[in-house]
């Protein structure tokens, strides 16, 4: 459901990454404007990845990634988001799915990990477009100051695995949409 | 909802933003330090539900951050960040008391479980506490009214004394509240949720308390229609309270001691030996130990009874009560009889103040039952009080004592009038006037 009384916010920048469906692109744009009720404009990101690419972990530093993104394509009075297709890590964590600042401008979040065949799981795309959504809107929650919420099927929910993205909605519950609109 | 509180302590800044950014999206009230000295100062003014603390820093590390931690607050949940290299080390953490360990870099799935199992620990601690808290709050002692140090003193030895399964010998004079201590006893202890079965001795005759304590079988003795269960049966698994027991004849002490020691008896008439676990708790306003010197009472008997015990002050040692005690007992009786609350006037209040209450709080509560009966149903005045306008003197004051404020008190009477007092007191007037100097009264 759209939230109709948020707080006034100019518009949500979505930059991606070296991501190549349109499609997908579009859907992530079309539904996180109808979920913030605000205007969402997607950019195509030329920057070159490699410098954040940890060659010991074989991964890349999602804390770099997010300072990059900072940096070079946010601004005060837009949410900016990175969306990424490259395995995303934290020093202390062996992967994440995505991350922000907590009340900040910027967030990061990658589809890498959202697909079945990363689990031994035969593929199945279809759930994939929904889950990178629930990432998107989930980071995006952190920036406008929501922390993990405990109430079953909110997007706010901690995700370690798929499974548990697939169990939540790609929308706020009552009291994280409140304070979303407060 | 209250916030959970983390202490993160690592050198690495990439790994304190990694967590603090983690934490802080799982709502945690999150603090860094970055290295043991400064988390041990953080420490020394604010509590954290959890403590994450890498093992290798440079200076003090996180084994030894661990141990002095665990000096300071043992009940701190500390959770070891380790590197493959170092799990022997963690293993040595976990003996010195770790909550836990991971082994970095971790699963976002595992810290998530880990934290979990540290939180219901928290709140498991948290729990505990409050339950330990409950059960140190002393049950069933509404009844014992008194803020005087004698008091808390008294009261404190009932909650040593409650858990334990030892004998114990309450004394104290007549009308102090023995068996209500009896009581607070039986409530605090882990028989509470058994009988208080409470005798009194010096009301029944040898055969009878026999028959009361060991119960009887059906046509034992003329009248005995029936099987009846003694109180030390009645008393299984519970308490019970031999008040008076100073009471009790010879025959009754060997008794008494033979089943406190085998914890078995028969019933009278009867051949079936049966088996209680109770545990006693005598009173007496006598000195027992007077009683064993005097050869009126066994030593055995009293060793066995008195491996505790718990003095009783009278009234006239703790008169900072008496307001507390009028003010209680008033309550009590008004709303028993349904009446509005009275007060008492202060002359009132400063007789019993001054009054000695040789029968203690029990003639206390008497005299505030009968001054509400006969009072105005306002206020309780001095003439509501049977203690007439004299006052009693505490035996401990000396004959001059005596003599000094009963002088005083007629002196006050006739308004310093030497003749009259002089002759309202049998005495000529220079006699007067000799006491008068030799015990410093002034008008």
């Amino acid at each position: 459901m759209a939230i109709n009384t948020m707080k006034p916010l100019n518009q949500i920048n979505l930059v991606s990454f070296g991501i190549t469906d349109k499609a997908l692109l579009e859907m992530l744009r079309s539904q996180t404007a109808r979920i913030f009720s605000c205007k969402v404009q997607h950019k195509e990101a030329r920057t070159e990845l490699g410098q954040f690419f940890d060659g010991a972990r074989r991964q890349y530093n999602a804390d770099s990634l997010l300072q990059m993104v900072h940096q070079n394509y946010s601004n005060e009075d837009a949410k900016t988001i990175g969306l990424f297709q490259v395995d995303l890590f934290i020093p202390i964590l062996t992967y994440i799915f995505g991350q922000a600042y907590l009340n900040g401008q910027t967030a990061v979040a990658s589809g890498y990990r959202l697909v079945d065949e990363r689990y031994g799981i035969k593929t199945n795309r279809q759930n994939y477009p929904e889950r990178f959504l629930k990432e998107v809107i989930h980071e995006l929650g952190h920036n406008f100051g929501l922390i993990h919420c405990r109430s079953v099927g909110c997007v706010m929910q901690a995700s370690t695995y798929v499974e548990d993205i697939d169990l939540k909605n790609a929308d706020f519950c009552p009291a994280c949409r409140l304070q979303l609109e407060h | 909802m209250k916030k959970n509180s983390i202490l993160i302590v690592d050198d690495e800044a990439s790994v304190r933003d990694s967590l603090y950014n983690w934490f802080l999206e799982d709502g945690f009230e999150v603090s860094c330090a970055e290295d043991a000295s400064k988390a041990l100062k953080i420490l020394d003014h604010e509590h954290f539900d959890i403590i994450l603390a890498d093992i290798k820093m440079p200076g003090m590390d996180g084994l030894e951050l661990l141990r002095r931690i665990k000096q300071i607050i043992p009940d701190a949940i500390i959770i070891i960040i380790t590197a493959f290299a170092t799990v022997d080390t963690a293993v040595q953490a976990l003996k010195d008391g770790a909550f836990d360990y991971v082994t970095k870099p971790f699963d976002p799935d595992d810290l998530s479980h880990l934290i979990r199992n540290a939180l219901r620990q928290v709140s498991l601690q948290e729990e505990n506490e409050t339950l330990r808290e409950r059960v140190s709050v002393l049950e069933q002692v509404e009844d014992i009214i008194g803020e005087s140090e004698a008091v808390k003193k008294m009261l404190s030895e009932v909650e040593q004394v409650a858990q334990s399964n030892a004998s114990v010998i309450i004394t104290g004079e007549s009308g102090t509240g023995k068996e209500l201590i009896a009581k607070a006893i039986h409530a605090n202890s882990l028989r509470k949720f058994f009988p208080l079965v409470s005798v009194h001795c010096g009301a029944l005759t040898e055969s009878l308390l026999e028959s009361e304590l060991f119960g009887h079988e059906k046509g034992a003795f003329t009248g005995a229609v029936y099987t009846r269960k003694g109180r030390f049966e009645m008393a299984d698994n519970g308490t019970i309270f031999l008040d008076e027991i100073a009471t009790i004849s010879s025959k009754m002490q060997v008794e008494l001691l033979r089943v406190l020691e085998s914890k078995s008896f028969v019933r009278v008439g009867g051949n079936k030996t049966i088996t209680s676990d109770f545990r006693v708790i005598c009173a007496t306003n006598r000195d027992l130990k007077k009683m064993v010197n005097e050869g009126s009472f066994r030593e055995d008997l009293y060793y066995r009874l008195n491996v505790v015990n718990i003095n009783v002050p009278p009234l006239r040692e703790r008169k900072d009560d008496i307001p507390l005690l009028v003010n209680y007992f008033i309550g009590k009786y008004c709303k028993s009889m349904s009446r509005p609350i009275v007060t008492m006037d202060a002359t009132a209040m400063k007789r019993l103040e001054d009054y000695d209450f040789p029968g203690n709080v029990r003639e206390l509560e008497n005299i505030i039952e009968r001054a509400i009966v006969v009072g105005n149903g306002k206020e309780i005045k001095l003439r509501d009080l049977p203690l007439g306008k004299a006052v009693t003197i505490s035996k401990t004051e000396s004959l001059n004592d005596l003599e000094k404020q009963h002088i005083a008190q007629v002196l006050t009477k006739y308004g310093w009038n030497i003749s009259r007092a002089a002759q309202a007191l049998g005495i000529d007037r220079v006699t007067l006037y000799n006491k008068i100097k030799k015990y410093d009264l002034k008008q």
